[in-house]
């Protein structure tokens, strides 16, 4: 028995655009161990950002299977799919995408009050998390006071916030200068260190150097899925 | 937090949150202002009717009571009558005409109502006390001050005068004995109450012994519609209108206002329900990444749709809250300018607080708002969230 967080058995995604059929992913078959740390490359329009989104079951394959942490996340009603994705995924996007009229406090605070945790153990919690990616003392900012790799900081916290067995980042330095976004990447190193298992897909060369895995991906395919790092 | 969200994202759109209240509001008021229209005339009607006590009017057969110059004869003997049946209490013969006042160089006319004091149902004493004595007057504060006469003073008054050979007639000395406050009559209508005998006197032959309508007060548990059939029965040469079915004649003679308010009203709900529907929509589309955004990290739809609505319902609640007070303030307003409509009594308020009613038209809008929300929440809450994502990335 293996200690698959992740497995994907010949899975496609087809999209319809117009009267054409773009093949996004097309039957990709991937395990990703508990506790690795996997980027997702290759050039845009590969498929690897479809590929994370299936496997965050925040979208359906045309075929194959997604398996995460034991769940069939392809055959998951909306209902059962958004309570998993709360409790067991956490997302981290190229854009941030907080909640603009909350603080970062309350940005962290929103999937463990949807989890239905106290008001006073979620605000410890996001007091913890803001410290852990060093924003102790903004977290009453709100966002627009904040800058890009702050406001990338407090996604990631946002996504720990249910302390999830996955995590996945879609670019997430993608909108960062190159001295945030090696801040990130060692955030997101640390995070992997402390038992979270990661799959970001980047362009990023230095993100996908820190990864224990690479899994490049051309015309939806999987070309070449190597370990690094002496991993 | 869902609380905290929408207050978060209302006060984070502080101007078009204010705007989008202030025109909830204006349309809730037109919608209360409408609602009091509809309900209020008749209401005021019939609360002016039984200001009294007094169900049942007696006119001259088929007349409305002061409606023309006809009169009823053999008053006195149809009183006894009336008197008599053992469902009547109360009964008040009454006759109209006018007062002609020579008061320094210019003749003041004033209504004038002949009663007997101790039934009468068309007026209160606010000073001084009611004209019981032959020669005595009560008379509105509208008469006195034209007149420039006070409570004690005495006048010379006559029931007739011919314009062209410019006489008086049917001239007597009266004291003014009482200020008095004539529920019908009309916004600065100037009026006096007098005794129905002097009245009949001064008016000479042609009143001796008529009244122009009577107003009957039935006993306590009487069938009203009973006491109104005896009375046909027992006095064929009148008319007799029961409070109820004056009510239904002014409805049928002021439809046009239910109609008007029934169609404004309508269309203030409409406009308060694209309003806000416009409003979601708008916010919807502009906040659709954040709402992908929170559905991708595990929030429910329905709490999505929840959270959207709730916005939508704290700026109706707020608009329909404003809106309750600019209601009341434009209807006093058009209240005032109403009660001078000619004809009728300045008692009449032509929009009406009933707070029932209130109520459940704001409740109408209020829910419509929340309807109004629905769709548009739902729609951005049931979006496929991996293409809006990558949409809003290219985008």
């Amino acid at each position: 028995m293996t200690d698959a967080v992740v497995t994907t058995h010949d899975v496609r995604r087809d999209y319809h655009m117009g009267d054409e059929i773009v093949h996004a992913v097309r039957g990709v078959s991937l395990e990703v161990t508990r506790g690795d740390y996997v980027a997702i490359v290759g050039p845009s329009g590969c498929g690897k950002s479809t590929l994370l989104n299936l496997i965050g079951g925040i979208d359906r394959p045309t075929g194959g299977s997604v398996t995460v942490d034991g769940n069939r996340v392809d055959t998951m009603r909306d209902a059962a799919a958004t309570r998993f994705r709360l409790v067991s995924i956490g997302f981290v996007f190229q854009r941030f995408y907080l909640m603009p009229a909350l603080s970062a406090a309350e940005n962290v605070e929103l999937p463990m009050a949807e989890a239905g945790l106290p008001a006073a153990r979620r605000a410890e919690r996001a007091r913890d998390l803001l410290a852990y990616v060093g924003l102790a003392e903004r977290r009453k900012h709100r966002p627009a006071q904040m800058s890009g790799g702050e406001q990338q900081r407090v996604a990631i916290a946002r996504a720990l916030a249910n302390s999830p067995k996955l995590l996945l980042a879609d670019e997430p330095t993608g909108e960062l200068d190159a001295k945030t976004g090696a801040e990130m990447i060692d955030l997101l190193g640390r995070v992997n260190r402390d038992g979270t298992t990661v799959i970001v897909v980047t362009h990023d060369e230095d993100l996908a150097r820190a990864a224990r895995r690479v899994v490049h991906m051309r015309d939806g395919n999987v070309v070449d899925d190597h370990r690094q790092n002496g991993a | 937090m869902l609380f905290r969200l929408a207050w978060a994202t209302l006060t984070s759109h502080r101007a078009r949150t204010l705007l989008a209240i202030l025109g909830v509001a204006v349309s809730a008021a037109m919608l209360l202002d409408m609602v009091m229209l509809s309900s209020g005339m008749r209401s005021s009607f019939k609360s002016l009717l039984l200001a009294r006590g007094f169900q049942l009017r007696l006119a001259p057969k088929g007349t409305l009571p002061l409606d023309t110059d006809a009169t009823i004869g053999n008053a006195a003997e149809i009183t006894s009558v009336l008197r008599a049946m053992p469902d009547v209490e109360t009964v008040s013969p009454v006759l109209g005409g006018q007062l002609h006042v020579p008061r320094d160089g210019k003749t003041v006319t004033a209504t004038a109502l002949g009663g007997d004091a101790a039934s009468q149902g068309d007026y209160e004493i606010t000073s001084g006390r009611e004209p019981r004595g032959a020669d005595e007057i009560a008379a509105s504060d509208d008469f006195l001050r034209v007149a420039n006469l006070r409570v004690g003073d005495t006048l010379s008054a006559a029931a007739g005068y011919d314009p062209q050979l410019r006489t008086f007639s049917g001239t007597r000395q009266l004291r003014v004995v009482g200020r008095a406050h004539f529920l019908y009559m009309a916004a600065e209508q100037r009026a006096v109450a007098l005794p129905l005998e002097t009245l009949q006197a001064m008016q000479g032959q042609a009143a001796r012994d008529r009244v122009s309508f009577f107003m009957v007060r039935a006993r306590q548990g009487a069938n009203v519609d009973s006491v109104l059939q005896q009375i046909e029965r027992a006095v064929p040469k009148v008319s007799a209108i029961s409070t109820e079915s004056a009510i239904r004649q002014i409805d049928q003679r002021l439809s046009y206002f239910r109609q008007l308010a029934f169609i404004l009203g309508t269309v203030s709900l409409v406009v308060g329900f694209l309003l806000v529907t416009t409003l979601v929509t708008v916010s919807v589309n502009e906040r659709l990444g954040e709402i992908v955004v929170m559905r991708a990290i595990g929030v429910a739809r329905g709490r999505v749709v929840s959270q959207i609505v709730l916005e939508g319902s704290a700026i109706m609640i707020a608009g329909a809250v404003l809106g309750l007070g600019l209601g009341l303030l434009t209807a006093r307003y058009l209240n005032s300018i109403l009660a001078s409509f000619p004809g009728l009594p300045a008692a009449i308020d032509f929009f009406l607080f009933e707070p029932r009613d209130a109520w459940s038209a704001l409740g109408m809008l209020v829910a419509a708002g929340i309807l109004a929300g629905i769709y548009p929440s739902w729609r951005g809450a049931s979006v496929p969230i991996a293409t809006t994502l990558r949409e809003e990335a290219v985008g």
